[in-house]
Formats: structure tokens, sequence, C-alpha cells
């Protein structure tokens, strides 16, 4: 393969005609390679994956190990591999609770937001109406506000219709950038299926809700699930307000563990295999939607 | 492409008006509130006219966490948009190599915020951190929590560790959505490695790449939850951002009126940058068709 990679360069130097000509007749017969080494390619991308996993890396060997090992000894892999620190969380339930607690408000955020944001993106990959463009970036604002601001805000209007401390009260504050994020991704999406199919729905004598649920939503089925699991995403790894807005009842697992780790003289152990555990959610679910991630990120907009 | 006009669509776009207009508006309102009146407690407010305004944009507090947090963003762009480039070149175009490159490259965007920091913070401590140890072990005097410089150099690497992989992704897209004629043509015209780049590559990323600036810019420039548990905005003030001040001076001291005229000057800032974003993702959209 470096061969082949190198021979290319070698051919594509020489400006002659009759290497053009050989060029373009093999560019028929096979695309051709990318004209660069590839193992500097391939060292490039190895030495930056070795940087990111070794931080995860890290966190799932002290996970294994003791919290004696931990402090006392410096080792790669856990000498005496131990499940206690998985035991405690799954066998207590403050800890465990927090897990239920987030995966309560997160499934709540991203069923309210694809469920505003679907005819909200529908209108506007559709139609033109007074004020469209300045609303579609009204709501980007709220996708690019900084949480820091909302914190206080928040906590005293939940106050008011007593809402602190409920999975409900997370679920909608979290709504101040899932839903802009929502919106932007499945117009993103919407604007991919052509119009014609709408108008032979209706000249079909579809009714618009029925035609949306029937037709349309199946079309864009894969952009529902990615803008659900962008919507899952942004809330899972959000802490500031889940944190601002809960006291006990629902509080997440992420803020659990900063607390108790500071009230129980750092359980080392414990403190990694929560860590661990709040990774695999975003682990499990991230091969299904690989090739749309930066279309996610991007607000639709790749 | 261009859309008929109908006035009912507001209909549709209701539910999300009123849902945003509760999470966002309503608390808005608040800060504007706070940020023209004064307090003695007792829930007393006296009208304070543009007198917050003035402190924040003339105290020396603000003034040192603004300049930290554009130091910051100047850094991690500076960093983090030529590694994603080089990575996004670096990316392996098919087979099961790209899925795996993809998903791995993901995982960081998907831990937790404070799980980020909390990696990162026992990452770096000398006694049971990987990296502590080993840049101890080599002979360098490393400690994050009372080395002010230390503590900007984990901080930096944690982002670099947590976005790179955001601005490589991006990139990738743009990549790989140039054709392979362009390619062909290049090399029939004997076109050198770094104008294949120049000419074809860069060219062809330049929408990508402004959103990775733009939204790179912005997360960064409301960064919170990781520095906050590495180093809680430490030692001294050297990591206080905006958002730590931010929260530090509403949540911790209860100065309402000097926080919420802080929120408002914070907010326009981001507003202004949300602006160009849009600017530059409608053009482009527009241009593109």
């Amino acid at each position: 393969m470096s061969t082949g990679a190198t021979k290319s360069i070698d051919t594509g130097r020489q400006p002659g005609t009759p290497t053009a000509a050989s060029a373009k007749a093999r560019g028929f017969v096979a695309p051709p390679k990318l004209r660069r080494p590839r193992h500097l390619g391939w060292l490039v991308m190895t030495l930056y994956l070795i940087f990111l996993l070794l931080p995860i890396y890290w966190l799932v060997n002290m996970s294994f190990k003791t919290n004696v090992e931990i402090t006392n000894t410096f080792s790669l892999w856990p000498n005496d591999p131990t499940l206690r620190n998985y035991r405690v969380i799954f066998t207590d339930p403050s800890w465990y609770g927090g897990y239920i607690n987030s995966i309560t408000y997160v499934v709540m955020n991203t069923v309210i937001s694809i469920a505003v944001a679907l005819p909200a993106a529908y209108a506007f990959s559709r139609y033109r109406f007074l004020g469209d463009k300045h609303l579609f970036f009204w709501l980007l604002t709220n996708r690019m506000a900084p949480p820091a601001v909302f914190a206080l805000p928040f906590f005293q209007l939940y106050s008011a219709f007593g809402l602190i401390d409920t999975h409900i009260a997370v679920a909608l504050a979290h709504c101040l950038f899932n839903v802009p994020l929502a919106v932007w991704i499945l117009e993103g999406f919407m604007s991919g299926v052509p119009r014609e199919i709408d108008e032979t729905a209706y000249i079909d004598g579809y009714s618009f809700p029925r035609f949306f649920v029937k037709i349309f939503m199946p079309l864009i089925a894969s952009g529902i699930g990615v803008t659900a699991f962008f919507c899952f995403m942004f809330s899972w790894v959000e802490l500031l307000l889940a944190r601002t807005l809960t006291t006990t009842a629902a509080k997440p697992i992420a803020a659990i563990m900063t607390r108790t780790v500071s009230a129980s003289g750092l359980d080392w152990g414990v403190l990694a295999a929560a860590g661990v555990l709040t990774i695999i959610p975003g682990a499990l679910v991230i091969w299904f939607v690989r090739n749309y991630i930066a279309k996610g990120f991007a607000l639709g907009r790749v | 492409m261009d859309r008929p006009t109908n006035q009912k669509a507001w209909f549709l776009v209701l539910p999300v008006l009123l849902l945003v207009a509760f999470s966002a508006v309503i608390p808005l309102m608040t800060v504007v509130n706070y940020s023209v009146q004064d307090t003695f407690g007792n829930n007393e407010f006296f009208w304070a006219g543009t007198a917050w305004f003035e402190e924040i944009l003339h105290s020396q507090r603000f003034h040192e966490a603004l300049a930290r947090n554009l130091i910051f963003s100047a850094i991690i762009l500076a960093i983090q948009i030529p590694l994603g480039i080089v990575v996004a070149l670096s990316m392996p175009r098919k087979g099961i190599g790209v899925s795996i490159c993809l998903v791995l490259m993901a995982l960081p965007l998907l831990i937790p915020w404070n799980v980020v920091g909390t990696i990162w913070q026992v990452f770096g401590r000398v006694d049971i951190g990987l990296l502590g140890h080993t840049l101890e072990a080599i002979g360098i005097d490393y400690n994050y929590v009372r080395d002010p410089l230390d503590a900007w150099f984990t901080i930096i690497l944690m982002d670099v560790w947590h976005w790179t992989s955001l601005v490589a992704l991006l990139c990738y897209a743009g990549l790989v959505s140039i054709p392979e004629a362009y390619y062909q043509a290049a090399r029939i015209d004997g076109a050198s490695r770094w104008a294949v780049f120049r000419y074809i590559q860069l060219p062809k990323m330049n929408r990508v790449l402004l959103i990775a600036v733009l939204l790179r810019f912005m997360d960064s420039f409301m960064i919170y939850t990781e520095p906050f548990v590495v180093t809680g905005g430490g030692p001294g003030n050297s990591t206080t951002f905006l958002s730590i001040d931010l929260v530090k001076m509403a949540v911790g001291q209860f100065d309402l009126g000097p926080a919420a005229a802080m929120s408002i000057v914070y907010f326009l800032v981001v507003l202004l940058f949300s602006w160009i974003f849009y600017t530059v993702m409608t053009n482009f959209e527009r241009g593109g068709q």
C-alpha cells in the first residue's frame, strides 16, 4: 500500500504529458490512492488515539484497584483486580439512585425536545413566514448561552413553581440548549427530503397530522434517531444546571460523585468506578451515530 | 429551493416558542431586573440604574477574568484547529479503520464534563496519576495545585484532549465530501502535496473550519465545569474564567446586582459571536446551493 502511494507521488511530480495520460488511464481502472506516505498518517493517528485513551485507561485501571493499591503502589495495571468498587455502587441506593435520576431527566428532556422540535423544524424547512429568520437566530443564541448566566435565575424560577429537586425541572432547564439543537439538526435532515413528497401526499388526501406521522416521520427516522442521541448526550454531560436545581431526590450521578468524594475522605476506587459507569451509556450508542457526529455538533449544517 | 410563504406555520413553531420563552426569556428578565436594582435584604429593592454596569465594566476583577478567558480561548484555538486538521488528514478513508477511529475519537465528547475534570484531576496528580507521576519521574517539578503555570498546562491539555476530536470530525466531514476527480486533476497537473492541501483540501474545509472555530471559541468562552473540578479556579485566581467568576459572585457571595450586570455583559458578547456564527452558516448555505 505504501509503495503504491510513493509511486503515485513520483509519477505526479513529472508534469509531462505521457505520465498524465497514463495517470488518467489508471484513474479509470481504480481510484488513485491519496498522495502521501500512508505510514505517517498511521503514526499520527495512533499517537493521537493513544493520547485520547490513556486518561480513560487510567480511570478504568483505578476502578479495579483497591484504595490501598491506588495510594501506596504505582502500577500500570491492577495487581490484585477487585470488583469491590463496582459492588459498592450497585448495592448502595444513594449511588445507583444517581444513575436512575440522571437517566430519568435525560429521557424526559429528549422526549420533550423532540416532540416540540419536530413540527417547528418542519415549519422552518418548508415554509417562509413572518420573522422566521429572526426566530431561527434567536433559537441559536439559546444554544450558545452560557449556563452560568442561567443558573441563578433558573433556581429562582423553579423555586417559584415549587419544582426544585424534581426531574422535570432539570429536563425543562436542559430544553434551553437542547430544543434549539433539535430544531437545527432536524431542519437539516428535513431539508434533504424533496417537497414533492408532501405535495403528492396532500393530493392523495392525507391530512397534515396523518401525513406527518405516517409518511414524513418514517422518512426522517434516522434524523430523529441522531437528534435523540444528541439531546441525550448534551443533557447527560451537563452538570452546572442539573446540580443547581437538585438537592437530593433528583440529584444526578455526576453531582453525587463530587459530593461523596469530598465527604468520605476520597474513596478513589469508587470514584473511578462511578466515572467509568458514566462513560458507558455514550460508548454503547456511539457506534450507531458515528457517521452523523460531525453533523450533530455543527447543528445539522455539514 | 424557494419555500412558499405560509403564516400558519407559526402554529407549528408555537410549542417551541412557548417552551423556550419559559426557559430563556423569563430567567433573562429576572437577570435584567436584578442588574438595575439594589437590595438591602428583606426583599426590598431600589432602583440603581446603570450603577452595577459601571461597576462591572470598571472592575479589575472582571477585566482579569475576561483577559484570562480570552487568552485561554486563543490558546485553545491555536492548538486545536491545526491539530484537528492534521488528525483529520491522517484518518483512514475506507475500511473498518474509519469506524474504529470515529468511535474512539468521539469517546471523550460523550463523557460528562465533571467526569472529564475528575479524570484529569486524577491523571495529573503526582502521587497517583500517570501524567503527574511520569513528569516527576523524568525530573520535572510539576504540581497543578500549587503552580499557576502547571494548572494552565493541565487545563489546556485537558481541553485539547476533550475537544480536538470535534475539530477533527468536522474537518473529516469536509474532506470526504471532496470528489475523487479533484485529486485526479491535481495529479495530472503534477501538484505537490502542499498544493493539494492549500488549493483543494483547505478551500473545501473552509466552511466546516469556520464552524469549528466558532464552536470552539464559544464553548471555551463559557467553560465552567471542567476547570472548576480540576483547580476550582485556583491556585489563587489564576484559572478563574468568566463563568467560574460569575458563579462565585452569584451563588457564593450572593452579590445579585453585579452578578446580573456581569451576566448581561457576558451574554451580549456571546450574542455578538452567535450572530457571526449564524451569518457564516447561512451565507455558506446560500453559496453552496
